[in-house]
Formats: C-alpha cells, structure tokens, sequence
C-alpha cells in the first residue's frame, strides 16, 4: 500500500472506531457519558484521523482509580478483562482495562520478528517487571504465540523508584543483582532459551554477570533480544552490538507503553548510525510528533516536538494522548509507510521530574 | 572544530552521542566532544588492573622524571588534542572561553601545574615522609630505621570526576600517575582542556597510554566513576559532600569556607594585614576552595570590611582577554543572577550589611553570561546566614565574634589563616578538629605549599599502611 492508501485505511478505521465507541449499544460508560457532556456527535463530525483534534486533550488523570469497568465498550462485556497499570510509585497508578489488545499488539510485532534470531518453539526469557504490568502477560502470549515457554523474574519497578528517589544507590545495586541473578540461574538451567525481553540497564547487567561467570550471552544460546522499557540511544545500541552481544545475536529496540501498544523500529544499522526511528503499530495506534506549543500541529519531517498518541482499538479509544517524551519526526519508510519518530527521550519540562529505573 | 573522543585506556572512541563544548559570550561552538555511556565505562573498568601493571613496569623516579618533562610539555609545547592540536596560547584561550576564567588566570593555572609537576619528586618524597619509592612499588620494604613496612595501594586507578568552573583544582591528582595509579577521568563539560592537555603532554613523556582514560559524559558517568573504581575524588557543592559523606573510598572536594581569624592580640593592627586579606579574597576569580569567605575578629569588624570594600569593591568586570581582568565570569546562562538573588535575599536579615553597595551594582549581566563584582559584607553575628557561607566569586563576609566563641562557631574550615601570637589560643588553633590547612601567621590562604597534604594526604587515600611480616626466604 502507498503512504496515501494507508492514510485512507486509517480514516476508515477511525470512523469505524469512533462509531464503535460512541454508539449507545456498543460503547463504555465513560466515552458515552462523555459525549453526552461535548454538544456534538463524534460519530457525525469525525471522518477522518485531522478531525480527532476536535476533541479535548485526554487526560492521563482520568486513567487513575475506578471503577475501571466504565472503560469496557458494551459490546464486549462478559469477556474475562485484565487490568494493567503503569506508574504507582506514589498515589493511585493509572490503569488500562484489556481484554485481547495485549495479545493482538504483540502478535502483530511477532510478524516483525526475524525467525533466524527468533526461532519459532525457542523458550523466552523474560527480564523486565513483573506484578500488574502489562509487559509481563504481553510478552509471555508473544513468546506462546511463537511456539514457546516464557520464563520470568521477579522485578518491581516501583521499589526500583523508590529506592533511587531514596538516593539508596547501594540497595539499589544490591536489587539489580538479585534479579540478574535469577536470570543468569534461568540461563544456566538447561532451559533450551534462545530470546528474550530485556531493558538496556538489566541487558548491561546481564552481560557484566556472565562475563564474571566466563561465560556471555551468546555462549548462553540467545540469539535474540527484544528490548524496551526506557529510553534507548543509537550509542547504547551501537555499544550493546559491538561489545555486549557480538556477531550472531540480534536486538530490536522498541517503543512503547500500556497505552499504546508497541511501536518497532525500524531494523537499526551501523552504516545508519545505529539511528532508532520508531513507527507505531498503525491503524491500532498513531503517533504523531507535534509543537511543543501548540499540540494540534505535527512539525516538519526532522522537527523536534513531543509525542501525541493515538489508540484506537475496538477495546481502548485514547484521542491525542500527550505522551512524557519528545523526539523528532520521520518520514514513511517501506516497512512502515507512515509517520514515525526517532530520538525519543523523555519530555525536556518533565524531565528533571523523571526517575528512569532499571526498567 | 575540534572532535574530543572518548579515551578508553589510551584508545580514541568516538561516540553516536556528542555535545558542543561552547563559548561563554558568543555560544560558538569550540569543540564537540563525545559522551560515555555508563555501561562502556563499566565494561572497561573490566581491565582497570592493566593501568597499575603498566605503570608499575616504571619505577617511581622514572614517572617522577616524566611528570617533569609532561610539565614542561604542558606550558610549552604545541600538543595533540582530539583530531586537532593545541598551542599554549590556544589552550589558554579555549579554557577562558568555556569557563570564563580571564585568560592570563588560565596562564596562571598552567603554570601551577607546571610547577607541580616540575617538583613532584620533593612533592612525593614530602607527601610519602620520606619513604623510598620502591616500597610503594613492592608493597613493602625495609625502612632506613630497619622496619619493614607495607603500604597497599587501594586501587589500580584513581576516578576522578571534575569540576566545569574551576581550573585551579587539577594539580591535585597529579600525584596519582607517578605513584603507579592509573587515572580514570570524568571532565567537566566547560573544562575537557586540562585532562585532555594533561594526558597528552604525560602520553608524550613517557607514560603509557594504557594507563590512562577519559568519559566525557553527563551526571550518571560522574556516578559510574564513583561506584566502578576503588578511590575517587569528586568536585562539587555541598549536596555531593553530604551524598559522599563516611564514604572511604570517595574524597570529595566541596565548598572551603576557608577563613582568616585575627587574634584579640593583634586585631587592632588589623591594616598591617590588609593585603593578605584581600589576596585570599580575591586572587585567581575569587573561586576556589581556599579563597577566604570569612574573615573573623572581636572588633574593628565595620572599619575592615569598608577597608577591604574600598580595595576590592570597585574592581570592573572586563573581558576575558584583558590582561586587568580579575573576575570570572558565570559561563552557565543565569548562574550569575540565580546566585546574586541568594545574597541579595540574605543580605536582607537584621544584622547583614552590604558594604560593596556603593561601588555600584554587583550584578552584571550580559546577553549569554554574567559577572558578580566582589562582594563585602559585615556580619553582626556569626548565626546570620552570610557569617559563613561560600560563592564562587570574591565574596567575603567579615563577622563580629569574641576569640572565644571563634572555634566553636567557625564550622568546617578548609584553609584557616590565623594571626595571632597568644601561644594558648594557637594551641586550641592546632587542635581544632573543624580545621584543616592551618596557616599560624599571615600567610594568605591561597598561597599554597605543595609539600603539604591537601584535604586528606592523597598517598593515604591510595595507599594503606598494613602489617606485614616475612620471613627472609619468602619474599617475594
């Protein structure tokens, strides 16, 4: 499909979405109660992606607390419903209510999945948080869906927060250990793992670890490394490449959230500078890269601005999310012919505010 | 422009990641140097243990040599740099222009460290009390008295993570590569010049490259220094003293809030020592550690302060190049205003008085910079906020306290000058735990002894004295 056919495909699918969400029979407690607050009809007045503008800035607070069954469309009520939260280091976390979303999302980065890193039936490692993080079900169904067995750590973000907020650098260590040391135990236990999930800091960690042991994370049979979680810079990749991995292991950055969904990069190289473009998983999510002043206006292709996010799913309907990142915005490219982003690092006003964990 | 790499033990690395080391007035950029990423740091700490073994194939006499050809090179000679070289004149230049240190106090500075360089063999043989360098070098040895004694160097190298503003403070690590320490460096982001001259001028003395290794990088590198290698010093305020406090593994070099006390038995020729004064007020930008921010006495306080106010009060800010140019400027944009609110806010409580206040205003500001003009201010009590505070310019505040209450009041003290001849009074002066340089007469307080050991003696923080018994057919 061209650039134009897709923009089509997701006019389409927005109008469908937005019909989903705003019909009596088929949509949540929220957006109807919502609507019935606007003085317009969504399903009337939004046609195509430009008119989602129309409605106000969303509200990451309205993700806070419950009940979070006003977030289930009607016409998919009965189905077993997961919730899933994201901060909470302090006060009530903001949560997503899913039913199929997760696994759909990670399906469809499964098919963005090279197989001769990522073997189908190879068992998983999963080393990122646990608890009620999306991440932990996402990709444990991606590893399944793959043919595998996903095995995992226990990780809580949250204390990880705490004890850097806390200044508690030397605990801190000491917990990185303690979850590496679960890894490198998995590793080491005949469990036939090839792939794995991972963010940069636990993938130093990891590395460092076996290194100490005299063994490596090739040498252990991975060959393939998801990665995300936090920020990732083109010198870190370029670094994990050349010095952690070596020939034979291959890692994809990701960019991503509960909200979203996942968005791929775009295959990193070094003739590319190791330059991470990310392309959400579009017509299920968008991303555009828009004026730090004015969040209605997309900047020029290479312009710095801050995320705005899109969701729309038959399960979650998020119209222009400002998200706690900026970056710079690409242009369509084969694989993803529409607007990506690259550069992401959090927001510049938030982030002195941000405490960026081992996750 | 010059490209400022990563050096890892001795191996140029150029980083995805890189930043513009700008010039404080235009913004244009004069280098661009690449940022570390902790983890390649991490990685090469791996090897740390090379830069002692390397060094340690060179005896202690031998380095000392080489310190003094590196410091003949470092005032001297033309100098690779990056992908680029250096002249002295363009160090000099460069180094003012990110840092905003008037160009001939930069000439000052290298010759400092040419100095200390040039006498590290006295410096070694002071710092060390006399022992014979192979011992350091062994592990142990036979003193002259015939005691065997050990000494265990605590790290293969030293981390070091400096400061952007302050070029006077390199000569303390100097003493690290003759004594067989490898160097692990993070630069400030104005002042990459003097580890990158240094570097270069002991790679072409001599000294092995491998030895040697510079990360550039922002505030999780200067973490990633600290918590990868055995023994480092750290450059910065008072929140990085507290963080790194108990630690023995970090020496940290905040704020001095060094002083100068006058005795009761001699304040009233207080004017005899006006100059002293002033010099350890206001020399070299009024920036360091040592620079005196107090000045106590029992009375003729007011007449001191307008003393030293009429002296230092007037003193214009010029531009880096002028060879009269006695003040620095802030290179970060609205460090000069931040900091002069402070003062302005604390010059507001009972008893603070701002006696520069008539030689115009203090703050200067300029389009991408700003001056603050010398400061005196007369302290009532030694409780008011001012009475013992430290800015990084010629600021001083003299504080009405009786002798007796002086050393119960004047706090962690840097370097304390103290006049006076009342034999028991400097008794309680030596004693005093709050002191650390303790100069008995009027000797300013930024005039330095390099034979003297400066806050803590660099050979105990890399060495540890230790038993140690053998029997002759054992030793190794």
């Amino acid at each position: 499909m061209t650039h134009a056919q897709h923009k089509a495909a997701l006019d389409a699918h927005v109008r469908e979405i937005v019909a989903w969400h705003f019909d009596p029979k088929t949509g949540s407690p929220f957006w109807l109660d919502f609507a019935s607050k606007l003085g317009w009809d969504p399903r009337r007045e939004i046609r195509r992606f430009e008119d989602l503008h129309k409605f106000p800035p969303f509200e990451d607070e309205w993700l806070r607390g419950g009940p979070v069954r006003r977030w289930i469309p009607q016409g998919l009520a009965g189905k077993p419903a997961y919730v899933f939260e994201t901060g909470g280091t302090t006060g009530i976390p903001k949560s997503r209510v899913q039913l199929e979303d997760f696994r759909i999302d990670y399906e469809m980065f499964s098919d963005t999945l090279p197989d001769q890193y990522f073997p189908r039936g190879a068992n998983w490692l999963m080393l990122g948080p646990s608890g009620p993080r999306r991440l932990r079900l996402a990709v444990e169904h991606l590893c399944q869906h793959r043919g595998g067995i996903c095995f995992c750590v226990d990780l809580d973000p949250r204390w990880v927060v705490k004890l850097i907020k806390a200044g508690q650098m030397e605990q801190l260590e000491l917990y990185k250990a303690h979850v590496i040391e679960q890894a490198v135990t998995i590793l080491g236990a005949g469990h036939e793992i090839k792939c794995m999930f991972t963010t940069p800091k636990l993938l130093e960690g990891l590395a460092e670890a076996l290194e100490d042991r005299g063994t490596s994370i090739r040498e252990q049979g991975i060959t393939g490394i998801f990665a995300g979680g936090t920020e990732f810079t083109p010198q870190f990749t370029r670094f994990a490449t050349e010095e952690l991995l070596g020939p034979g292991v291959y890692m994809t950055p990701t960019y991503g959230n509960t909200l979203m969904g996942l968005a791929c990069s775009k295959p990193v190289s070094a003739a590319d500078g190791y330059k991470i473009s990310y392309f959400a998983p579009q017509p299920r999510a968008a991303i555009e890269v828009v004026s730090f002043d004015d969040a209605d206006k997309v900047v020029g292709y290479g312009e710095t601005g801050r995320v705005r996010l899109t969701t729309l799913t038959k399960e979650t309907f998020v119209p222009g999310f400002l998200e706690r990142d900026e970056g710079e915005r690409e242009a369509p490219c084969d694989l993803y012919p529409w607007d990506g982003i690259s550069g992401v690092r959090p927001f510049r006003s938030l982030a002195g505010g941000t405490t960026v964990g081992v996750y | 422009m010059l490209n400022l790499p990563i050096i890892r033990w001795g191996t140029p690395y150029s980083s995805l990641e890189q930043e513009d080391v700008t010039h404080f007035i235009t913004g244009e950029p004069l280098a661009r140097m690449s940022l570390a990423n902790p983890g390649l740091l991490a990685r090469d700490m791996r090897h740390v243990e090379r830069a002692r073994a390397v060094l340690t194939e060179i005896p202690i006499p031998e380095l000392a040599a080489m310190m003094k050809k590196a410091g003949e090179l470092f005032v001297n000679a033309t100098l690779p740099i990056g992908d680029g070289e250096q002249s002295p004149e363009d160090f000099a230049r460069a180094q003012s222009a990110t840092t905003g240190l008037p160009v001939h106090l930069c000439q000052a500075n290298m010759r400092k460290n040419h100095f200390v360089l040039s006498n590290m063999d006295k410096i070694l043989d002071a710092l060390t009390r006399g022992l014979d360098p192979a011992i350091l070098s062994r592990g142990y040895g036979r003193e002259s008295r015939g005691v065997i004694v050990s000494y265990q160097a605590q790290t293969a190298a030293l981390g070091l993570v400096l400061p952007s503003n302050s070029p006077g403070v390199h000569a303390l690590w100097l003493p690290a590569i003759p004594m067989q320490i490898g160097l692990v460096i993070k630069p400030g982001s104005q002042e990459p010049w003097t580890p990158y001259r240094m570097i270069a001028a002991f790679t072409a003395a001599g000294v092995p490259k491998e030895a040697m290794a510079i990360y550039p990088g922002h505030a999780d590198i200067g973490g990633e220094v600290v918590r990868r290698v055995d023994r480092a010093m750290i450059f910065g305020g008072a929140s990085t003293v507290r963080q790194y406090r108990g630690d023995p593994r970090v020496q940290v070099h905040g704020p001095g809030f060094s002083k100068i006390l006058l005795g009761d038995d001699i304040v009233d020729q207080w004017e005899k020592y006006l100059d002293v004064m002033i010099e350890s007020v206001a020399s070299n930008g009024g920036r360091g550690c040592i620079n005196t921010s107090g000045i106590w006495a029992s009375r003729h306080t007011k007449e001191i302060a307008q003393a030293i106010a009429e002296k230092i009060g007037p003193t214009p800010a010029l531009p880096p190049e002028d060879p009269q140019a006695a003040l620095a400027a802030f290179a970060v944009p609205g460090a000069a205003k931040a900091i002069w609110n402070t003062v302005a806010a604390q010059l507001r409580e009972p008893g603070a008085t701002h006696v520069t206040e008539r030689f115009g205003e203090r703050l200067v500001e300029l389009q991408r910079t700003g001056y603050i003009r010398p400061t005196v201010v007369h302290s009532a009590s030694p409780a008011l906020q001012l009475a013992n505070t430290e800015f990084m310019y010629p600021f001083v505040s003299v504080v009405e306290c009786p002798q007796e209450e002086m050393l119960k009041k004047i706090g962690p003290t840097l370097v304390a000058t103290a006049i006076t001849n009342d034999a028991p009074w400097q008794r309680k002066l030596i004693d005093a735990p709050c002191i650390d340089r303790l100069n008995l007469g009027p000797i300013p307080t930024t005039r330095l002894d390099w034979l003297q050991p400066h806050e803590g003696n660099i050979v105990e923080f890399l060495f540890r004295p230790r038993a140690f018994q053998t029997l002759a057919s054992s030793a190794a």
